[in-house]
């Protein structure tokens, strides 16, 4: 188990080098001067070459890709021509509340669609299975801001009990210093009114966001548990007599968790995506938010510093699966390099 | 292939016994009997009549470009007006019927060039192998790495936003999903005895590769287009939604969405009706490449 993870995380540093590299180039190959680009149309020629010097853009190409790489590894992203702060504070402080988003998502996701998958399966055929089948086809045909925005609707109209910007409201003056995501940091400190208000304020985005996921995972576990449940040793467990519900839950589940596991690592870029736009129409405080603003600013080292991190995220998200699915199924640990 | 004496040979196909019906009506009969493949294809083949058609379907063509009836606007769907209409007053459902030409225009044109090259490369490292398979493959596993939405948005941020800079930024990632159901499809097949009888019998890498190896992925490149085709028209819509794709007054269902947005909750047609819309040509090419999926038994 323990080469197994090494192993990972040397394959996860390569990927994530190749993907520093690979950002670095393509900001690096496309048409335009940063640095006039950052200054705008306005500036003298020799304020644009002021700026390339400060910014490093008149070394060798090698040695600006050295140089950025060593700063990653200081995690010294640059400094952003927006904020005018280094994009890494941006980032970092921009960050907690993606990273509650994306958790609540997916803790939906799994909560949703693992036992509605598990319910298709055992009544096969029925009306639940028929809903289950509608509902996951919805959710995976519905863009993401085109849910957000049916939501939207729907809080403004009906649910006024589900605010549609923001992540609290402002005026409960809470500080979330403990884990900076506030679902959390308010049950430890006790305040249930901050929790109640985080909570309905999360919901309908972590929705927006989750439900394609939702569908395609329900699929799949319908799927692995009817193919898992014509396994022999299920039949045998069954003749023993020991109880369907352990039999489907403790025997089955643990198999047929497999593939909604390696779909759910895998949907999690799409999830990075989409948080883009779904953060948008709620005007979540998140980097995605912060990446659209300076992607429009034309602001590079924050661009850059945006899509690195939600690489390292989606990366990161696949080695928790593949350690998570090494601890399952012991297969998976002998078949060279996991899922990937 | 059957045996001189009419009895099946391979010994695996029982079901063949009682062929009467040709390989291609049998999937025929596979796809319209699964009613959701209809559906699919009925509005998929809707969305392209509509697109080629467009200036014929339209009610009022000129609400395509950058026209304005302020007498008009924000009027509720009604007769006159199917969807409504728009802040300045331009009827929705005549840009909903351009927006699909340049949704489809983007899918052709994306899948137009990541479809050939990611096969390409599928083909090389699955036939190859060795180090072919270990750069190729590598470097896939690395652009998969990216989250694609915030690769296209970088990509189409550093190089102005519009139609055409979209479509590279998601022609740049598209490939690698063809490139490794390729790959995996080869890698599988390069143990059949056909591939082996080829090389035998001296046939170039070329031939082994275009002639013999591809016909097998076609059906699989099929479907997987057609599940792609809704993707990407959903992607396209998000990029514009957020601003960084196609351009006003370009009638763009993603573009409408975002503009519509702003009048909500009052005008909630503005948004809902061009969103709906994006959600309808992605249900009918997945219903379609699901419909097709089944009936051709391919693992996409």
């Amino acid at each position: 188990m323990v080469t197994y993870i090494l192993k990972r995380i040397v394959t996860l540093f390569l990927v994530f080098l190749g993907l520093a590299i690979l950002i670095f180039v393509i900001a690096r190959i496309v048409p335009g001067d940063p640095a006039r680009i950052a200054l705008g149309p306005l500036a003298s020629a020799q304020q644009v070459e002021e700026m390339r010097q400060e910014m490093g853009l008149n070394d060798p190409f090698f040695i600006q890709l050295w140089n950025y790489l060593t700063g990653l590894a200081q995690g010294d992203l640059g400094k952003s021509l927006l904020t005018s702060r280094p994009v890494i504070d941006d980032i970092l402080g921009a960050l907690p509340a993606t990273f509650e988003l994306v958790l609540f998502t997916i803790f939906l996701q799994i909560t949703l669609s693992i036992p509605l998958g598990v319910l298709a399966a055992v009544y096969r055929d029925s009306w639940v299975d028929n809903l289950t089948r509608i509902i996951s086809l919805i959710g995976v045909v519905t863009p993401g801001f085109v849910l957000a925005i049916i939501l939207q609707l729907l809080a403004s109209y009906q649910f006024s009990f589900f605010p549609v910007t923001g992540r609290i409201d402002p005026g409960l003056n809470f500080d979330a210093d403990i884990t900076r995501l506030i679902l959390i940091d308010s049950l430890i400190k006790g305040r249930s009114d901050v929790f109640v208000d985080a909570f309905s304020h999360i919901f309908l985005p972590s929705i927006a966001l989750a439900a394609a996921g939702i569908g395609q995972v329900m699929r799949i576990t319908r799927s692995a548990m009817i193919e898992v449940s014509r396994f022999d040793f299920i039949e045998a467990s069954r003749a023993y007599g020991i109880p369907e519900r352990i039999v489907t839950f403790a025997y089955m589940l643990r198999i047929a968790s497999v593939a909604p596991l390696t779909i759910l690592g895998l949907e999690f870029a799409s999830l990075i995506g989409n948080a883009f736009v779904v953060e948008f129409v709620f005007s979540w405080p998140g980097i995605a938010s912060y990446g659209v603003r300076t992607i429009l600013q034309k602001d590079l080292n924050a661009v850059i510093g945006v899509v690195l991190v939600s690489g390292v995220f989606f990366v990161f998200a696949n080695l928790f699966i593949d350690i998570l699915l090494g601890i399952i199924d012991p297969r998976h640990r002998l078949r060279e390099g996991g899922s990937k | 292939m059957n045996h001189p004496l009419g009895t099946n040979i391979s010994g695996e196909d029982d079901m063949g016994q009682h062929r009467s019906l040709t390989s291609s009506q049998m999937a025929w009969f596979r796809f319209r009997s699964n009613p959701s493949s209809i559906i699919g294809a009925f509005i998929v083949f809707s969305v392209i009549f509509v697109a080629i058609f467009a200036p014929l379907i339209a009610p009022s063509p000129q609400s395509a470009g950058s026209f304005v009836d302020f007498m008009n606007r924000h009027s509720p769907p009604s007769r006159d007006f199917w969807f409504g209409t728009d802040n300045v007053g331009r009827d929705i459902f005549t840009r909903v019927v351009f927006g699909y030409r340049v949704s489809l225009g983007l899918v052709v044109g994306v899948l137009g060039f990541a479809v050939p090259f990611g096969v390409f490369l599928g083909l090389l490292a699955g036939y190859f192998g060795n180090w072919t398979e270990f750069v190729i493959m590598r470097f896939t596993d690395i652009m998969l790495a990216i989250p694609p939405l915030a690769m296209a948005l970088a990509i189409t941020a550093v190089l102005s936003p519009n139609l055409i800079n979209a479509m590279i930024a998601i022609t740049m990632l598209w490939w690698t999903w063809h490139t490794r159901l390729i790959y995996r499809i080869v890698k599988a097949q390069m143990n059949e005895d056909y591939v082996e009888a080829a090389r035998v019998a001296g046939a170039s890498h070329f031939h082994i590769m275009f002639r013999e190896l591809l016909p097998n992925c076609i059906s699989a490149i099929s479907v997987k287009i057609s599940l792609d085709a809704g993707f990407v028209i959903l992607f396209g819509a998000a990029l514009s939604f957020l601003g960084l794709g196609v351009q006003p007054p370009t009638p763009d269902l993603g573009t409408m969405v975002s503009t519509g947005s702003e009048y909500l909750p009052e005008y909630w047609w503005e948004a809902l009706m061009p969103g709906l819309a994006i959600l309808y040509a992605i249900l009918g090419f997945n219903l379609l490449g699901d419909g097709l999926r089944d009936m051709m038994d391919v693992e996409v």
